[in-house]
């Protein structure tokens, strides 16, 4: 079978907490290799479509699939299966408290895979370098910044090789240059290992440094706003929200 | 602020404050609908000052003549704001709409136990199948926290209220000369009931609630999220661990606290005069194999109910550090309740099986 070109086929998403529609027969493709980022307002649902993603949420209906696999219908041995084909970045890092970086990077390995200890070690050290913070393992996770623990995150999240990345807002309550440098990581790491990435983001220095394409979400009508790359959707949208977003306008918006 | 009862005008002036209002709202009450309002001395206005104009012209419809400027342009803003606060839209608090509201949680939490109830048997008969999937290192790590770590409190507890027990049953066995059945008293007592309930309830205070802060923590932290994510079974992860280090160490700790107790009964009485070897064979005559069994049957129970009842609260927690807080006290109040309940279906069981 050929691999498509495509690793997440999203199609007539409908999301929705109880009766309250969040976003209405969403459809958008990802493509293999690509830096594909989320954006729009405050809660237009962004992380909400995230979660949808990801399998923490069952959407009120469509389809999600990663590498060919279902998610939103997957269970069992089958969904283990499509979990191991991403790994996910949260917003706060989520790093497990009581353990070590390294421990962290290994918990994973330890039960999916059967290296041995001192082979995970070494694997767990190699993920964290990969980040910058091999010098870090032995470290807890609260002694360490907050944008050392992204990465840290970043690097917990690729223990298992994973073919795609979702990233929840990695520049949140970081300083640009911490920002700047999360960034730089991202696309190498996408360049060098050809990771797919997905992010979640309202921040436009971190969209123009990273991303490929863009799909900017609406609260207004429940769905994508825009498309394409973000180049095309500064110079050539006509949309006055798109507009105002991507020059840092506010902007009166429909209810 | 100037206001005439007789023509039912209102004349403003200098600072319409804060301060000035909290002194002139009650006015508000007095000034008839329509009413005439001249506002040419007013000089400024705070926040205060623009309810009370907005009030003014709004519920009362005053016609307010003279307004400085800068001082309409302040309440400009206001103009679409619904004048009656029912309008807003926002919480139903009638009586009505509370009570549906606390049935549905409680509809809510009682679905929510039944799936963890289910979730967690089918995952405990997993790892009963193959012992290799539980997490044996935070098992013993937990039941180190919640046993070794509880021996000072829980032993205390129970010695006391052995010593306790026996002064206050002495006096009034002795009007009848049948001090003697202290022992039975204190051990029958400490056997069956007393001990289990008490190392279950001090089981709970320390580590039911020691469990659903750390989950709850978790979750807020979105580690749970996160586990999930990793294909890690968060009940395979979290809950299990802590619900068979509760099973394996409250019934060691409810021995251990009976044997306390019973130490601390003896040590009243012999006080009394009486000798060790009086005290021990009242005692072994005393003591049936069925009253040893019952209290352990329900330690094991109480053990695991209460580390599950934490576990359960620390992965319903909702969001923020107060959520966490909540589900702390939850954790105690349902871990207690819980104990009390099932003492008294064990209660029934006993009796009717006459054990």
């Amino acid at each position: 079978m050929m691999r498509s070109t495509n690793i997440i086929e999203v199609r007539r998403l409908t999301a929705a907490y109880g009766d309250f529609v969040i976003l209405e027969k969403i459809s958008f493709d990802v493509r293999r290799g690509e830096v594909f980022v989320i954006i729009g307002g405050s809660g237009c649902g962004k992380s909400t479509l995230m979660k949808h993603l990801i399998g923490l949420l069952p959407p009120a209906a469509g389809d999600i699939l990663i590498d060919g696999g279902n998610i939103t219908t997957a269970s069992g041995a089958e969904r283990a299966d499509l979990i191991k084909k991403f790994g996910v970045m949260y917003q706060s890092g989520a790093l497990f408290g009581s353990l070590t970086l390294e421990e962290n990077v290994m918990l994973a390995m330890e039960e999916f895979t059967g290296l041995s200890a001192e082979a995970r070690q070494l694997v767990a050290r190699m993920k964290l370098s990969l980040v910058g913070l091999e010098r870090f393992a032995a470290h807890y996770p609260a002694e360490i910044s907050g944008g050392m623990q992204k990465r840290a995150a970043i690097a917990r999240a690729m223990a298992l090789d994973p073919a795609v990345l979702f990233l929840d807002e990695p520049s949140a309550g970081l300083d640009p240059v911490t920002s700047a440098g999360l960034d730089d990581l991202i696309r190498n790491l996408n360049r060098n290992l050809g990771v797919t990435f997905v992010i979640v983001s309202h921040e436009l220095a971190s969209i123009y440094a990273v991303a490929d394409r863009v799909i900017m979400l609406d609260s207004s009508r429940k769905g994508i706003l825009a498309g394409g790359s973000p180049a095309d959707l500064r110079d050539k949208n006509n949309d006055p929200f798109v507009h105002a977003f991507f020059h840092r306008q506010a902007c009166e918006v429909p209810a | 602020m100037n206001f005439d009862p007789e023509s039912r005008d209102l004349v403003l002036g200098g600072r319409l404050d804060a301060a000035e209002v909290s002194r002139s709202w009650k006015v508000l009450g007095q000034v008839p609908g329509g009413c005439k309002v001249d506002a040419l001395k007013l000089e400024s206005c705070d926040g205060a000052g623009l309810a009370f104009l907005w009030a003014l012209s709004r519920t009362k419809k005053a016609v307010i003549t003279g307004l400085r400027p800068e001082i309409a342009a302040l309440l400009k803003p206001f103009d679409e704001l619904p004048p009656d606060p029912a309008d807003v839209p926002g919480r139903d608090q009638s009586l009505f709409a509370q009570i549906g509201r606390a049935s549905c949680a409680i509809f809510q939490d009682v679905r929510e136990q039944i799936a963890f109830i289910g979730e967690f048997t089918s995952t405990a008969l997993l790892c009963f199948a193959n012992p290799r999937l539980v997490r044996w290192g935070d098992v013993w790590i937990t039941a180190q926290k919640a046993g070794v770590d509880a021996l000072v409190v829980a032993g205390m507890v129970s010695f006391l209220t052995g010593m306790i027990m026996a002064f206050q049953a002495a006096v009034p066995l002795k009007q009848f000369g049948v001090d003697l059945f202290v022992v039975n008293l204190v051990a029958l007592a400490l056997l069956r009931e007393m001990g289990p309930i008490m190392t279950a309830v001090v089981l709970a205070g320390r580590s039911g609630s020691a469990f659903a802060a750390e989950i709850g923590t978790m979750k807020v932290n979105e580690e749970i999220n996160a586990l999930e994510t990793m294909g890690l079974d968060p009940m395979r992860f979290l809950v299990v661990p802590r619900v068979m280090a509760g099973f394996l160490v409250t019934p060691v700790l409810t021995v251990y606290a009976n044997a306390l107790g019973v130490t601390g009964g003896f040590l009243v009485m012999m006080s009394q005069g009486f000798p060790f070897a009086a005290l021990w064979n009242q005692l072994v005559g005393a003591v049936g194999v069925s009253d040893v069994m019952t209290g352990m049957i329900k330690s094991f129970v109480f053990g695991i109910l209460v580390a599950g009842v934490g576990c359960l609260r620390g992965l319903q927690t909702g969001n923020g550090a107060t959520a966490v807080g909540e589900s702390t006290t939850r954790a105690v109040v349902s871990g207690i309740f819980l104990i009390v309940l099932v003492d008294a279906v064990f209660a029934v069981i006993f009796y009717v099986l006459k054990w």
